[in-house]
């Protein structure tokens, strides 16, 4: 028998359910646990797509020292769904754990030789127990959470006060819940004493931060940065997004007075309407955006390349997922930021933003509002399903009330009185911004005709290559302008001298970091930057200048920031080394760690030990 | 295509309207389209309504898809903020811009290929949600930029001016329409003024989504011998459901009952429509009624006109919507953002 796992706040656990069993709230009980225990956890969903009946997974990383990145490996697999049994045995870490539903003895070759089994007549204690089929179902979930906390140390007084939480004002679902959790914890007490080395302790390594999913802080940032026009058509990962908005905006933006709401939601018939209804809103004034994903924007191109010519400004959350179609879809990648950037006919190119977590999330989309009306333009806020539907430790939301909206350079009804001079497409203040009117401004002045390229800098109608060639010039300049104004890119240094660099962005932070610190025990030290935008300021181009090699960590195949930087940022291509994730699943640190040792392996580079550091 | 300048200066001695405009006011720039076009006495048509109407010009918004047809908001009302938006799309856009200031009077103008083949969704999508403007559809059968293919309102059988034969059924734009949910449907003959005018104040005043769809010929690729959206062929086959007068208001009504078969729909502004039925049996307030009538005269090969439809007491978005009746993008953050206060309690909840 292999050694056992033994682990303090440190390990990974594994939940394989059944879709539609009712697994997720009694999973998240489980996770939610450590927090309110001091100890941080990082839980991903793995999901099918499909409502019920196949195979789901929830995996919570329990870690002390906060690494929230998805860790690799499972210690402890809690097996509820026979039909993934021999894929889920399989991925335990050898001397790590097993808990299964013994109800119906299994034979000897369904287990693993160098794993513990732990189990527990779980089938057995519900017909007991239970009448109602779906209760006995739902109750199964709760009992092995009982059992679980029992094993593994969580105070039951924790469990008890997530309970009285979820089920407050519901007294007929409180107490039955309760019973359950009691029910495995007290079978484990008594008959499964020490068969877990996997232990929790009180901590206090939480802190003041929030546990939340990005999709949901993605909506409440629409809700601070003032949208009012919210369209958008229901894609995974998307959709509980704009199914947030709904809900805050229910809480926050309905007039005390009045009843009536001060936000307009439609759920519209395809993307290309609900783009069209954002642009649409953005052209009148009124703060507007859509939350989609890949092929959400696919259909949209067509609205986003006018709304660029045009300078409209509208939001795009993009929450990315693996590709077309479906299956893939509900795994996470990286891989719409050429499509993003370059999106639609002519020559386009849009601002994007790359939120690392939760927290970003709610402050980028609320910057985005205001940058897109600064701007007149189209905004991409490029997150991911690794951020978007998993609750995530992160900084609490921030706000300050001295924070006024940038409505942008908007004409009033009195400087047009005044005579002010009025060209829609035309540089006034060397920015490559121009000013703009809203429809119905002043009866005699500031009125113009929207067209996308064809046009003069008074939006009078021109297909004169001069005008075309200002206008595509000043939207250049525009771009340059956007520069100064999106999030800076945020450098980690090494402790040590470092010749490598390395640039990530988005959900990969938190492997990234984890990845920074065990190469560093493996003597190979990085300056790390977070690129949190493009386009890309000139600190990126410097970053890449001042190291030999810069690595470029993506969760795509095609290495598209990379290409960007290369095409965008005009850096030197030989100098960039891209380590790239791209199966669907949240990129580790391990696989960071490995990619890059291997790569400095091969190019023969002399790790700096510590004490040789020059 | 029209070649003479407008003058700028506009005669003293021009009428003007209650608020203070001349005809001329509503005009825009010179057309583009060609001589004849039917597109142009629609432009003319809005000129005439709009300004009969006493609405100021920069209150109206003026949006449109791709096509001959789409590029008229230019020719008329030069002081509304007008858009040019993508091929099939207006509606949308629309809807969008019409969320965000409810006060401004909203036109989205059309063609049968922007409406009825690449936007046939979009144009079914604002019937259903009761956005509250005026769609005018100028229907001539036929993709007149791209030089004489056949759209998707052509009818079956009818002569392309190369000659081919369409083999396609058409889409009836009035027919889907009715089954979307637009509370005022009518259809016209850009060559009937003393009909399309009043239809249009109608479709303005109406508090819901007025859809008019006008068939316009097009001289250059659709006004030959074989097709069915010829000026000839219209003029021939043209059957009315009723003659229309539009009231303003109720105050504004001067008592004047010719015999039998006039209707009074009392609009939701207190303008009052007064319909002169030409067919007996034509209640323009059932739905049902309106469906069969313009299905059988389509049977006959007759194209009804008039106002087949109206819901006078329809809602519209907004107010299925229950938003706020101030403009939304005249909302700041003291309108629209909770606070730091809120926020703390939302992180608080989040532990």
């Amino acid at each position: 028998m292999a050694k056992r796992i033994e682990a303090v706040n440190d390990f990974v656990v594994k939940f394989a359910n059944v879709n539609g069993s009712g697994s997720a709230s009694a999973n998240e009980l489980f996770a939610k646990s450590f927090l309110r225990m001091g100890i941080p956890v990082s839980p991903r969903n793995i999901f099918p797509s499909n409502i019920q009946g196949l195979p789901t997974w929830y995996e919570v990383r329990v870690t002390e020292r906060g690494w929230l990145g998805r860790r690799g490996g499972v210690d402890l697999m809690v097996a509820m769904n026979p039909q993934t049994w021999n894929q889920d045995v399989k991925e335990i870490e050898p001397g790590g754990y097993l808990f299964y539903d013994d109800t119906r003895p299994l034979p000897a070759s369904k287990f693993r030789p160098d794993i513990h089994v732990i189990g527990m007549p779980l089938t057995d204690m519900c017909n007991d127990n239970y009448t109602d089929s779906r209760e006995r179902q739902l109750f199964k979930n709760i009992i092995y959470v009982g059992a679980l906390a029992s094993m593994i140390g969580i105070e039951p007084g924790v469990i008890a006060e997530l309970i009285g939480e979820q089920y407050k004002g519901k007294e007929k679902l409180l107490k039955p819940n309760v019973n359950a959790f009691q029910l495995g914890y007290h079978y484990a007490q008594e008959k499964l004493k020490d068969a877990l080395g996997l232990k929790a302790r009180r901590a206090d390594a939480v802190g003041d931060r929030i546990f939340v999913d990005g999709n949901a802080a993605a909506a409440l940032g629409c809700v601070y940065g003032g949208a009012t026009v919210c369209a958008w058509y229901p894609i995974t990962p998307s959709s509980s997004l704009a199914e947030s908005f709904q809900r805050y905006c229910g809480r926050l933006r309905v007039d005390k007075d009045s009843g009536k709401h001060k936000y307009a939601i439609v759920q519209a018939e395809d993307e290309l309407a609900s783009i069209g209804i954002v642009v649409g809103a953005g052209w009148n004034g009124a703060r507007a955006f859509t939350a989609t994903s890949g092929p959400g924007v696919s259909l949209m191109t067509e609205f986003i390349g006018l709304a660029y010519f045009a300078e409209i400004p509208a939001v795009i959350i993009n929450v990315q997922r693996g590709g077309p179609s479906t299956g893939m879809p509900t795994r996470t990648q990286q891989s719409d930021v050429i499509a993003c950037a370059y999106a639609s006919h002519g020559d386009t190119k849009h601002v994007l933003l790359f939120p690392e977590d939760p927290h970003e999330c709610f402050e980028f989309a609320a910057q985005a509002l205001d940058l897109a009306e600064r701007l007149q333009t189209p905004v991409f806020v490029m997150t991911d399903l690794d951020i978007g539907m998993n609750q995530r430790l992160c900084k609490p939301f921030e706000w300050d009330d001295s924070r006024k909206y940038d409505r942008g350079k908007v004409m009033s009804a009195e400087e047009l009185e005044a005579g002010k001079d009025f060209g829609r497409y035309l540089d006034v203040d060397g920015d490559g911004i121009p000013y703009r009117t809203y429809p119905g401004t002043h009866a005699k002045r500031g009125a113009y005709f929207t067209r996308g390229t064809t046009k003069n800098a008074y939006a009078a109608y021109s297909e004169a290559g001069p005008d075309y060639v200002y206008n595509v010039q000043r939207l250049l300049k525009k771009f340059e302008t956007a520069k100064t104004l999106v999030p800076k890119a945020l450098l980690t240094a090494s402790k040590e001298p470092a010749r490598f660099g390395a640039i990530y962005y988005g959900s990969t932070g938190p492997a990234m970091h984890e990845a920074l610190e065990a190469l560093a025990a493996k003597g190979i030290f990085a300056n790390a930057l977070r690129v949190r935008a493009f386009p890309f300021q000139d600190e990126i181009f410097d970053f890449v200048q001042s190291h030999t090699k810069v690595f470029v960590i993506e969760q795509n195949r095609d290495a598209q920031l990379k290409t960007l930087l290369v095409n965008d940022a005009g850096i030197n291509p030989a100098n960039l080394i891209s380590v790239l994730h791209y199966d669907g699943t949240p990129i580790t640190a391990r696989f960071i760690t490995n990619e890059i040792s291997e790569i400095v392996t091969a190019l023969n580079v002399r790790p700096i030990k510590k004490d040789k550091a020059a | 295509m029209t070649y003479l300048a407008k003058p700028k200066l506009h005669h003293p001695s021009l009428q003007k309207n209650k608020v203070g405009y001349t005809r001329r006011d509503y005009e825009g720039k010179v057309s583009t389209l060609c001589a004849g076009c039917g597109h142009d006495s629609i432009s003319a048509a809005l000129i005439q309504a709009f300004w009969e109407l006493d609405v100021e010009p920069h209150k109206v918004a003026k949006l449109s898809g791709i096509g001959c047809s789409s590029k008229t908001p230019d020719y008329f009302l030069g002081n509304s903020h007008g858009f040019n938006t993508v091929h099939g799309r207006m509606p949308s856009v629309l809807t969008g811009a019409n969320l965000a200031n409810r006060e401004l009077i909203y036109l989205g103008v059309s063609g049968d290929g922007d409406s009825a083949s690449i936007g046939l969704g979009q144009f079914a999508h604002v019937m259903r949600r009761g956005v509250n403007m005026t769609y005018i559809l100028e229907n001539n059968g036929v993709y007149g930029l791209t030089k004489g293919q056949f759209s998707a309102t052509a009818d079956k059988g009818s002569k392309a001016k190369k000659g081919a034969i369409n083999t396609d059924a058409p889409v009836d734009t009035v027919s889907l329409a009715l089954i979307m949910g637009a509370s005022f449907v009518a259809r016209s003959f850009s060559g009937d003024k003393a009909q399309l005018v009043p239809l249009i104040k109608a479709a303005i005043a109406h508090g819901g989504t007025s859809f008019i769809d006008v068939i316009s010929p097009c001289v250059a690729f659709n006004n030959h011998s074989g097709s069915t959206k010829s000026y000839d062929y219209v003029r021939e086959h043209n059957e009315a459901v009723n003659r229309l007068d539009f009231w303003p208001s109720r105050d504004a009504i001067s008592i004047d009952y010719s015999e039998g078969g006039l209707i009074e729909v009392p609009q939701h502004d207190d303008s009052i429509l007064r319909l002169r039925k030409l067919d007996s049996d034509y209640d323009p307030t059932d739905r049902i009624t309106a469906m069969n009538h313009v299905a059988r005269a389509a049977e006959k090969g007759e194209v009804l006109t008039g106002l087949l439809y109206v819901h006078p007491e329809a809602e519209d978005l907004h107010a299925h919507l229950n938003t706020y009746p101030a403009a939304f993008n005249r909302l700041g953050e003291k309108e629209l953002c909770p606070g730091a206060g809120v926020l703390e309690k939302i992180n608080a909840g989040l532990r």
